[in-house]
């Protein structure tokens, strides 16, 4: 018995050895698994099934991409696995939502933050948008701000949460009509926010871009405005906040993409950064994405960087007057 | 009248076969402990990515009807409420399966699960624009009273003592408050990296329900009187039916509230088959059967859990709001076909829509049919010497919380609760008040806290929680019931003083 044992971690010593001495260059030799801290049926979740459905394909990973959802708390649940028990071996991935991470852990009580996680690409950015019912008196931003004037602190407006994309758009919103508004977050995230617009128990709504299109073309809202830089392809006739006077940048709009663990070998890093994105290329991810009206956004592992910075630079001045 | 129109297109062979697949799986997933109907839709999503729109639509809303169906056959045989639906069920059914009728409480579950699920579509069918607006018209304030309305089940849940009853009811209240707070994002509670998200429903419930259970078995496998074998009564299809048809005060009675409550998004589906248990309790006139292996308890139950199938798929398909967490998941597979719930899908796409429609009735009868048919079969589990029992449940047990979220974390919630529960029984307090407080306990406190940011914004929390017809309405069957269980309990007591000093002076004399 205790040859065997002997020889079972000779065996195994000699099995590890081999592998920390590889330049990882036949990665990945087995299925991935990509970690989405949101729900089955999501928004992150089915766009994260779509754009990641090419994986086995010889000219993308040659490896399928299994996903795993790890949901609760808005995300940290999964965020904090992610960073602190997810094996940094190449073969655990993940997905990230910004500007909620960032926002978090700004907020403080998450064991992560930007510099936790490595990423990899970029595949989509929904945008925010300001929804009223179809039957509200209110036709642009200006007529929701010049209520808000009139009645300061009793429009009342709901959105996914606090510390979301929502609510920073919200923020932005207050800062540069100099109003001030009654965000009322969601226990149901975007779903339960659209409701709460639709069926009138408030007056106006951020929501996600691709589920204010929806709810627009089944003819239940008006969009009156884009928290973007500039109009979307799916909505060109709703101007953005700019347009309309306000000084908004896309602080709020919704990136996800891939990220590994930090100290992830540079080697798979390098492998990642360069195949991914053209994986999200493929002709039929771009086909369903655009069916389930989600706006794709595909950026490289040194843009993603950037834009994580800049986030984490616009979030700490707009969060920490709260 | 459209959807007959489109009920041909279920019965071409690769649709109908697809029908069969989707009702066989999904009763099979339905009855693996930890697996939700919600998981059972997600998991076969990925299959419909190589289908049409219409049959990727065909095998989830077959899989969404049976798994339901399928979850009252690990509440019956295993005491392991396969999602919050079948919580109710487990009371009467395990109870019936112990004493070796399992065969008779299986059958009357799925022939109940047939007569509630063929209603709730058919309402879904015949009164989508009026069920939509039914469903927009619960706000905060609306669900709060809802949820308020729930805790006074609490008390009259527990069979023994109504104030143990709503101590338990505390306890899940307490429970529910831990992790990330939904709203304001404040940490509770969190000693442990296991509970940051709260305690998940599904760990609870199996820690809850199976084991104090288990370990009663594990307790008393060494005593040999144990270990005779049960005799499994045989029991005919004919007669179940009969049973169920002349049962049609709690099969009414759980029809309308499955339907009804199961409509409000967010709320029904979890407490639908716990309020039918209790209203049909109150209303019925063998009162003290109930928990010990009554008929009329798992007709309620089971009849609401699945009449509530189809009303909670009206907020997506009409207005593209997805009212519970498989509603999500099924408006998934529709994107992923480019189809967008709302007057889209059944303007443009009506085969679509209709087919899945008519696919949910179809399935609902094929589930009946295969449940009836290894109901005599599934039975015969009540004879598996307790040893064995012990060992596969608590195998089951942990299985069913791990897959939940993939999370060990899970199972330390399950094993910890379970063990809890096993003392608290003891003490004679029971599992269902406090699943029910752990429910309602996020949903009374979101609801209260929006409805007071909204309130304190417009108007005044009085006003806001207090005014309106439907708050009114909501506010008198609230004190309705708690007058209705204080009298009963006073009633109750004063009869059975009564025989106590009866018995006394009897004694004495």
């Amino acid at each position: 018995m205790r040859k065997l044992i002997a020889a079972a971690s000779m065996a195994l010593l000699s099995l590890t050895g081999a592998a920390s001495a590889d330049d990882h260059g036949n990665y990945p030799e087995r299925p991935l698994m990509m970690m989405v801290s949101y729900g089955a049926g999501g928004a992150t979740d089915f766009q994260a099934r779509i754009v990641t459905m090419t994986a086995g394909n010889e000219d993308a990973l040659g490896m399928p991409i299994a996903i795993i959802n790890k949901p609760g708390a808005g995300g940290r649940v999964g965020w904090n696995w992610f960073a602190t028990q997810a094996e940094a071996d190449g073969y655990t991935l993940g997905a990230y939502n910004i500007p909620h991470f960032i926002a978090q852990s700004i907020e403080g009580g998450v064991s992560y933050s930007a510099d936790s996680f490595e990423p990899i690409a970029n595949w989509g950015a929904d945008p925010a948008v300001f929804v009223v019912a179809a039957d509200s008196p209110f036709n642009s931003m200006e007529d929701v701000v010049n209520y808000a004037k009139e009645n300061p602190g009793q429009l009342t407006f709901s959105g996914a949460g606090l510390f979301v994309g929502h609510h920073i758009a919200a923020l932005q919103l207050e800062k540069a009509a100099g109003v001030k508004l009654a965000y009322i977050p969601n226990n149901k995230g975007g779903a339960g926010a659209m409701k709460a617009v639709i069926a009138g128990e408030v007056l106006g709504g951020v929501n996600n871009l691709s589920d204010a299109f929806r709810a627009r073309e089944a003819g239940n809202v008006k969009i009156l405005g884009v928290f973007d830089l500039e109009r979307n392809d799916f909505l060109p006739d709703v101007p953005t906040m700019a347009e309309q006077g306000f000084d908004i940048d896309n602080s709020s709009v919704n990136f996800r993409g891939v990220m590994v663990p930090k100290g992830t070998p540079q080697p798979i890093i390098d492998k990642l950064a360069a195949t991914v994105p053209e994986m999200f290329k493929n002709g039929r991810v771009a086909k369903k994405m655009k069916a389930g009206g989600s706006p794709m956004h595909i950026m490289t592992r040194d843009e993603v960087l950037e834009m994580w910075a800049a986030r984490e630079e616009t979030l700490q001045e707009l969060l920490s007057g709260l | 009248m459209e959807f007959i129109g489109y009920m041909g297109d279920v019965f071409t062979p690769i649709n109908f076969a697809l029908l069969l697949i989707g009702t066989i799986g999904g009763l099979i997933l339905g009855a693996t402990p930890g697996l939700s109907p919600t998981m059972a839709v997600a998991l076969l999503i990925p299959f419909t990515f190589k289908l049409d729109a219409t049959q990727g639509l065909i095998l989830l809303g077959a899989a969404y009807t049976s798994t339901v169906a399928g979850g009252a056959v690990s509440a019956i045989l295993l005491k392991i409420p396969g999602a919050p639906a079948n919580i109710a069920t487990t009371l009467d059914g395990h109870t019936m399966a112990r004493n070796g009728q399992g065969a008779k409480a299986l059958q009357l579950s799925f022939l109940a699960s047939l007569v509630g699920g063929v209603f709730g579509v058919m309402l879904l069918i015949f009164l989508t624009p009026v069920l939509a607006q039914w469903a927009l018209a619960f706000g905060p304030s609306h669900l709060f009273w809802l949820a308020i309305l729930g805790v006074t089940v609490i008390g009259s849940l527990d069979s023994s003592s109504v104030v143990k009853g709503l101590l338990s009811g505390c306890i899940g209240l307490w429970l529910a408050t831990i992790g990330f707070d939904d709203i304001m994002g404040a940490q509770r509670f969190i000693f442990h990296d296991a509970v940051a998200g709260g305690i998940n429903i599904i760990p609870a419930l199996i820690g809850l329900f199976a084991i104090p259970q288990v370990i009663t078995m594990f307790a008393n496998g060494r005593k040999p009187s144990e270990a005779e074998v049960l005799s499994v009564e045989r029991h005919p299809i004919r007669k179940a039916i009969s049973e169920v048809a002349r049962r049609t005060r709690a099969l009414s009675i759980g029809t309308a509230v499955g339907s009804f409550i199961g409509l409000i998004p967010g709320v029904g589906g979890q407490i639908a088959g716990l309020v039918a248990y209790d209203q049909s309790k109150k209303v019925s006139s063998e009162r003290a059967k109930f928990g010990t292996g009554h008929s009329e308890g798992i007709i309620a139950a089971e009849s609401a859990n699945n009449a509530m199938v189809g009303p909670s798929l009206v907020p997506l398909l009409t207005l593209s709001i997805p009212g519970s967490p498989t509603a999500a998941v099924l408006l998934g597979g529709l994107l992923i076909h480019g189809i967008f719930p709302g007057s889209d899908l059944f303007d443009n796409h009506p085969q679509v829509a209709w087919t899945f429609i008519n696919s949910m009735l179809i399935g609902q009868i094929m589930m009946c049919i295969f449940g009836l048919y290894v109901a005599g079969l599934a039975a015969r589990v009540a004879q598996v010497p307790n040893a064995v029992m012990a060992a596969v449940v608590l195998g089951l047990a942990v299985f069913g919380s791990y897959s939940v979220q993939h999370s060990m974390g899970d199972v330390y919630v399950m094993a910890a609760l379970g063990t809890g529960m096993y003392f608290l029984e003891r003490f004679g307090f029971s599992a269902a008040p406090l699943v029910l407080g752990l429910i309602l306990g996020p949903i009374a406190e979101a609801n209260f806290v929006q409805g007071s940011m909204i309130a304190n914004a417009t108007s005044n929390l009085g006003t806001y929680f207090l005014t309106g017809p439907l708050n009114l309405t909501l506010i008198g069957i609230v004190v309705a019931s708690i007058v209705y269980s204080v009298w009963m309990e006073l009633r109750h007591r004063r009869y059975t003083t009564k025989d106590e000093a009866v018995a006394k002076e009897e004694a004495l004399s």
